[in-house]
């Protein structure tokens, strides 16, 4: 099985103040911690998991700063065999469509059975680099997977929908996964595993080396285009509910169903 | 180019060290910074997962996660790889030791006496058969290690213990009669270390079993803080040690101990960066959120303070762990640890570093004291109250104090350390302090620098190291070798060294984070070097007063007191602002945000 896995290194904003930066359109992340993209990591412990019981070799691949190599090193450290940076600033700060394209330009050469990506980044969030892979590759994709099982070239997964309802869906191998949170526990990454990553390969790529011309590169080769960032505006605090407590609680629980709660 | 220099220990106080020579944290390799947080991950995930079940002694779930911790390599640090451990360099080490720290007292200490004190005197002084037979174990978790040196009528004095071994008459055996006392892990241990008199006055080291018949145990003793942790007596009762077991060379034990306890003193210096860290976050939280005088807390200029100064503290205590682990890893570059005499080897390059060493120890604990007490203080009533972590955490940090050598006797090796340094001319004391008359004669306050960043502090740092050489000088001509019965005096010079590495520390490492990143990057860093230069400088200046009153009077008091006010100018920075600004930032970050990884 040869198994690509695309990760992205994010920052970790659940506990710290966020700030919009000088130009509008990117948070003040010098203060944050960084780490790989939640979602990321179930994807490789899940291609881990893969190569564990059927054989095979994972490539991660990153497209970002120097510091996303840490993030590699990581991957590799739960058990990729070899990794790949795209570390060419000209591809930095496009849009998805723009890293889907330098991504598969990257690994246009690269055969694989299957490449994960995570459902969305926890930065910003927009979920739309596995599919698009996906189309750009012409394989079979899905998202939202939470549970995968390869055999006789099929992938067989999960998907979770709205409701708590979930979708069964078998693709012919080699597809594209978006993989969610919670499909497995990821494991810790150990010493003996840091010790291992050291000697695996890591490459770099610039936009030359995948033959990406410049007008495809980050923003010029984006499809959105990013005006501004800023924070919500603080509206009316809370809304109070005035009855019997019977009466308040209906009302209470038909908002929590409402919003998916139940 | 600058390059890193291995400087000897006790050095720093006759060099003025440049920042490209010293290691800091902003020099940490990726693997290094990787280590660091799987580390912290691991503690999250499984360790704080479980506080609550933690809080008080609970052996199964203790024996449980070293054994998780020992699967990922986190138990084995100090332990070669031909055994099984993880033989990772001492930088690495203490990240982890800092980020066990972070997590539940009770497994952080036990995690700690396991790789430090309980595994140590084996991986660095067992045969190839004792470590064969042990340390994989001790790697894995499968064996938990204890160090059972304290007696009840020995503690500082430990070579003066009583435990008695006695020779069987087939010589297969030592009888082992005695009772060992606060020995932590005890209560689950299987392997210890343990130390006693061959023919009433050898003092040796001992590897014993649990399971052997004749030890036992008698019940925790209820202790202020860590309640998690195990702490027992031993009692060794005939147990039949088979001379296999004998640990190092008869007679010589205290070699076994005394380096054992060398590494252990900086190991705890990590584990308090790793607590501070951790209480800060607590204490600004809370500061953030609770609300008086219509405004969170955080915004007051008291509150500001106690938060600045945690920061300063731990940030200089942080710059000196790292700076000597780095210089022991330097010092043990040439020995290799399968070797037959690794031991020894790793014995002598770790003793020429016992100054630094209890520096650290002696500052760590002393600083956590600090952010403990500060943090019940931010935290108000709720501090006081016992479901609240920083209640038990104030009650935890007091025993860093006292063990693993009381911070009273770091104090006279730190200064024995460097009299002797000083006597065998490893050190150029001598040389060193004859200068420093010299300058003080003619009018070379200080070679000008190019006024770069910190120039003031830089000076100030230096004319420390003077002040501190002079009265060294005046001490040891006064009392010559009868000077460390003068515990008193020896206490106020072990103050200026200690302040001397602590101020330089900070200040290299701020000087360091300027060069490597963009000078706006380095504020914090440079407000909090300076910060604590310019509370210390002050406070070294008075050291010295109250020394030379205890070495001089009437006219050479007075001719000293004019040779100590050309050192002792300095104009005061605004030190008000500084901290104001350092707690502004980490309020903004709603952490201690000084390293990153």
């Amino acid at each position: 099985m040869n198994i690509i896995v695309c990760v992205k290194r994010v920052p970790e904003t659940s506990e710290a103040e966020i700030a919009i930066d000088k130009s509008g359109k990117s948070i003040r992340a010098e203060d944050l911690v960084f780490d790989i993209n939640e979602w990321d990591n179930y994807a490789v412990e899940e291609a881990v998991r893969i190569k564990e019981s059927q054989g095979g070799t994972i490539t991660v691949v990153t497209l970002g700063p120097p510091e996303s190599q840490d993030t590699l090193r990581r991957s590799l450290a739960m058990g990729a065999d070899e990794a790949v940076h795209l570390s060419d600033p000209a591809l930095f700060d496009g849009d998805p469509y723009a890293t889907a394209r330098a991504l598969h330009a990257a690994l246009k050469d690269k055969p694989f059975d299957l490449l994960l990506t995570g459902v969305q980044a926890g930065d910003d969030g927009y979920g739309q680099v596995g599919p698009i892979l996906g189309e750009l590759f012409h394989v079979p994709h899905a998202t939202m997977v939470t549970k995968l099982t390869v055999e006789d070239k099929k992938a067989r997964v999960h998907r979770e929908l709205e409701g708590g309802m979930e979708e069964v869906v078998s693709l012919d191998l080699p597809a594209v996964l978006a993989i969610q949170t919670g499909i497995n526990e990821p494991r810790y990454v150990s010493i003996m595993g840091i010790r291992k990553a050291k000697s695996k390969s890591l490459r770099e790529l610039t936009c030359t080396d995948i033959s990406l011309a410049p007008e495809d590169c980050g923003p010029a080769g984006s499809l959105i285009e990013m005006k501004g960032l800023f924070l919500p505006p603080t509206g009316k605090a809370a809304e109070i509910f005035k009855g019997s407590p019977d009466d308040v609680s209906i009302k209470v629980i038909d908002i929590v169903k409402e919003k998916g709660g139940l | 180019m600058i390059k890193e220099r291995m400087f000897k220990g006790g050095e720093f106080l006759i060099t003025d060290a440049l920042p490209e020579e010293v290691f800091s944290p902003e020099d940490f390799t990726q693997e290094q910074r990787l280590i660091a947080q799987s580390a912290e991950k691991f503690i999250l995930g499984e360790v704080v997962e479980r506080k609550d079940e933690l809080e008080e002694m609970n052996p199964v779930l203790l024996r449980q996660l070293l054994l998780k911790a020992g699967e990922l390599g986190f138990l084995s640090a100090d332990i070669p790889e031909t055994y099984g451990g993880a033989e990772l360099d001492k930088v690495s080490s203490s990240l982890i030791g800092e980020r066990v720290g972070q997590g539940p007292s009770g497994f952080a200490i036990s995690q700690m006496a396991h790789t430090g004190i309980g595994s140590l005197p084996i991986a660095l002084f067992g045969t190839a058969e004792q470590k064969k037979k042990y340390l994989p174990k001790l790697a894995s978790g499968e064996l938990i290690g204890a160090f059972a040196l304290t007696e009840p009528e020995h503690g500082s004095d430990a070579l003066g213990a009583k435990t008695t071994a006695v020779l069987s008459p087939d010589g297969k055996y030592y009888i082992l009669n005695g009772q060992k006392q606060f020995i932590t892990n005890a209560g689950f241990a299987d392997v210890y270390s343990t130390y006693a008199q061959v023919d009433g006055e050898k003092f040796t080291s001992f590897i014993v079993e649990r399971a052997w018949k004749g030890v036992s145990l008698d019940a925790e003793e209820k202790k202020m803080g860590i309640h998690g942790s195990s702490t027992c007596s031993v009692v060794f009762q005939d147990v039949k040690v088979p001379v296999e077991n004998v640990l190092g060379e008869i007679g010589r034990g205290h070699v076994v101990a005394l380096n054992t306890l060398n590494v252990g003193r900086y190991k705890i210096a990590a584990l308090t960066v790793g607590v501070a860290k951790m209480l800060i976050g607590e204490a600004v939280q809370h500061a953030k959120t609770r609300v008086q005088f219509g405004r969170p807390i955080c915004e007051f200029g008291l509150i500001k303070q106690k938060i600045a100064e945690m920061v300063v503290k731990t940030y200089v205590t942080e710059s000196m762990v790292y700076r000597t682990a780095r210089l022991l890893d330097l010092a043990l570059e040439g020995v290799d640890p399968a070797d037959e005499d690794a031991g020894r080897k790793t014995g002598d390059a770790l003793r020429s570093y016992a100054l630094e060493c209890s520096i650290n120890k002696i500052f760590g604990s002393e600083m956590l004291g600090y952010v403990a007490d500060e943090s019940v203080q931010i935290m108000g009533g709720y501090g006081y109250i016992k479901d609240n972590p920083i209640e038990g955490a104030y009650r935890d940090s007091r025993i860093h104090r006292i063990w693993e050598g009381t911070n009273e006797i770091m104090r006279l090796v730190i200064v024995n350390t460097l009299l002797r340094a000083g006597k065998t001319g490893v050190l150029p004391l001598r040389e060193a302090c004859a200068r420093v008359k010299e300058n003080l004669k003619g009018n070379a306050n200080e070679a000008s620098h190019e006024g770069g960043l910190l120039e003031d502090e830089r000076a100030m740092v230096a004319r420390a190291k003077q002040m501190m050489l002079l009265v060294i000088d005046c001490a040891i001509k006064k009392y010559g070798s009868a000077l460390p019965n003068e515990q008193e005096v020896v206490g106020l010079l072990a103050y200026m060294i200690i302040e001397v590495f602590a101020m330089e520390s900070g200040l290299l490492r701020a000087l360091k984070k300027a060069m490597k990143e963009k000078e706006e990057r380095s504020i914090i860093h440079r407000a909090a070097a300076q910060v604590y230069i310019h509370e210390s400088f002050p406070r070294v200046e008075m050291m010295v007063k109250e020394t030379l009153a205890a070495l001089f009077e009437g006219e050479d008091l007075a001719t000293k007191l004019t040779d100590l006010k050309k050192l002792a100018q300095f104009i005061p920075a605004n030190v008000v602002a500084l901290r104001r600004e350092i707690a502004e930032s980490v309020i903004a970050a709603s952490r201690y945000h000084l390293t990153r990884l």
